[in-house]
């Protein structure tokens, strides 16, 4: 699409174009999360900043950059006061590798997949130098739990994704769209559930949210943070939950292809993308109103007995369907 | 130079610098955080060198998993900001290994391919596959089983009963028994 322009300009270009989705599509979820979860319960969500309160997160945003930037005492100072970083551009790095239509997709490398996977499980240092450095218990026992459920679900994420590049013979995530048909929504069935249940994890969102479980522990890790750095954290929760969005998209509901039969390469394709995309990220709107927070123990149970068995059974069941029909 | 070579010698300073930080510094928290820097710059160094696969495993595995399983460690137990104090002796045997490995490697690199120079040409992603699954795929199955083996083992030392006897009120999966308490109604 833009092979006549130089290299540095195409590179350019295309940061710019990944920067201003990281910053634009968590803010749109993050508004429509405040709607929905408003509408679900019985009351308006905000009204008064801008149209229909459009304009709230803006505000939010505003509030955030003015609070003052405190560092406690007790807290070990680099390590505090770099951790949303290291939480928040991992995310970034993977979001440019996530192909939004057939030609759109601003980094293409070949094991774009592992290379997604990768980078997201970086994030979660980020979250234990915030429980740790902060100096803070609730921190500490905040980062514990984040470390530990992290770890456990990183597995069955990692194995679902896999059963679905297995059968589509590649990890690049171009290909596996490329190679997606509509029976997968059966033969993959499993997998899709493990991983969208693995990534609410990875996400710490509710049910998952022990590691920031507000009536037990504070805000876990975040509990010592203000204003801007708090913020990071909240648009690294909001990206990470707009990439895994993406991701499920793209390995399970067949990316940009609509259904008809069509290549999907331009805004159509886009727009199929986001249409998908926006359905899964109400999923995790909706299982944040819908159920409890589920004990800490019951969590790792949940992970091992259930997600992990399931996660090998449809693996064997995707070798022997790439078997027989390969 | 080539710019591949710029790249690597930038990478490849970064990884060996904060791997003297992470030796050198005196809470085992920030070792363990330089360490991921450190890895996190191998993989660096083996994508610089073409190994893409290689270099996504090392960040996943390591970097994703290792790294984060030794932070979770040192948040457990109370080491981790306390300073940690070595004596002399220790860190002359230290630095002794240390020295050791790397006249062993450098020694063995440059035996095998002398001063000169090899092309870089990483195998890619259907290359690798090809050799662990096709051409080596015995001693990687053993590898398996050899991990397998190690799994159950720990699972089996974790549950191993206090003591060394097996009494069952000793096995850690079993509640201890709660009494019951009267209360006193009146």
């Amino acid at each position: 699409m833009l092979a006549e322009l130089p290299w540095a300009l195409e590179a350019g270009l295309k940061a710019a174009c990944v920067l201003a989705a990281f910053l634009t599509l968590p803010l749109a979820l993050g508004q429509l999360e405040h709607k929905l979860m408003g509408h679900m319960q019985g009351r308006l969500g905000p009204m008064e900043a801008g149209p229909h309160g459009l304009g709230q997160l803006v505000a939010d945003g505003i509030k955030f950059a003015q609070k003052e930037d405190v560092t406690p005492a007790a807290a070990d100072r680099p390590v505090f006061r770099l951790a949303p970083a290291v939480a928040l551009v991992p995310y970034l790095v993977a979001l440019s590798a996530i192909p939004v239509a057939a030609t759109w997709v601003a980094v293409d490398v070949p094991a774009s997949l592992l290379l997604v996977l990768a980078v997201t499980s970086v994030g979660v240092i980020g979250t234990l130098m915030a429980g740790w450095g902060s100096g803070n218990k609730y921190s500490l026992l905040g980062g514990l739990r984040a470390g530990a459920q992290l770890v456990s679900y990183e597995l069955p994420l990692v194995l679902a994704a896999a059963s679905v590049a297995m059968a589509a013979g590649t990890l690049s995530l171009t290909g596996i769209v490329q190679e997606w048909s509509w029976w997968w929504l059966v033969w993959q069935a499993p997998a899709a559930a493990v991983f969208l249940a693995a990534s609410v994890a990875e996400l710490q969102r509710t049910p998952f949210d022990a590691p920031v479980a507000d009536s037990e522990i504070v805000f876990g890790p975040l509990t010592e943070y203000t204003g801007l750095r708090f913020a990071f954290f909240l648009l690294a929760e909001y990206a990470g939950m707009v990439l895994m969005a993406l991701l499920f998209t793209v390995l399970f509901l067949g990316g940009w292809r609509g259904p008809w039969d069509d290549a999907g390469g331009g805004v159509v394709g886009v727009l199929w993308t986001l249409l998908k995309a926006t359905a899964v990220a109400v999923g995790f709107l909706w299982l944040r109103v819908a159920w409890p927070r589920v004990r800490e123990d019951q969590l790792q149970r949940f992970a091992w007995l259930v997600l992990l068995p399931l996660a090998l059974v449809q693996l064997a069941i995707t070798g022997a369907g790439v078997v027989v029909l390969g | 130079m080539s710019g591949l070579d710029v790249l690597f010698c930038a990478v490849a300073l970064v990884t060996a610098g904060s791997a003297l930080l992470s030796v050198t510094s005196r809470q085992v928290l920030h070792a363990a955080l330089w360490l991921v820097v450190t890895l996190g710059g191998l993989a660096g160094c083996y994508l610089v060198l073409g190994a893409e696969l290689v270099a996504l495993v090392q960040l996943l595995v390591y970097v994703g998993a290792v790294v984060v399983l030794v932070l979770f460690a040192l948040m457990l137990t109370r080491s981790g900001g306390v300073p940690v104090v070595t004596t002399v002796p220790q860190r002359v045997a230290a630095g002794l290994v240390g020295a050791g490995t790397t006249v062993v490697l450098g020694g063995a690199l440059l035996s095998a391919f002398g001063w000169r120079s090899v092309p870089v040409d990483g195998a890619s992603n259907e290359q690798v596959a090809a050799t662990i699954f096709g051409t080596d795929v015995w001693p990687f199955e053993l590898l398996s089983v050899l991990l397998l083996i190690a799994l159950v083992a720990a699972v089996a030392v974790a549950r191993a009963p206090v003591g060394g006897q097996d009494d069952p009120s000793q096995r850690p999966d079993t509640p201890p028994e709660i009494e019951a308490v009267q209360g006193d109604a009146s």
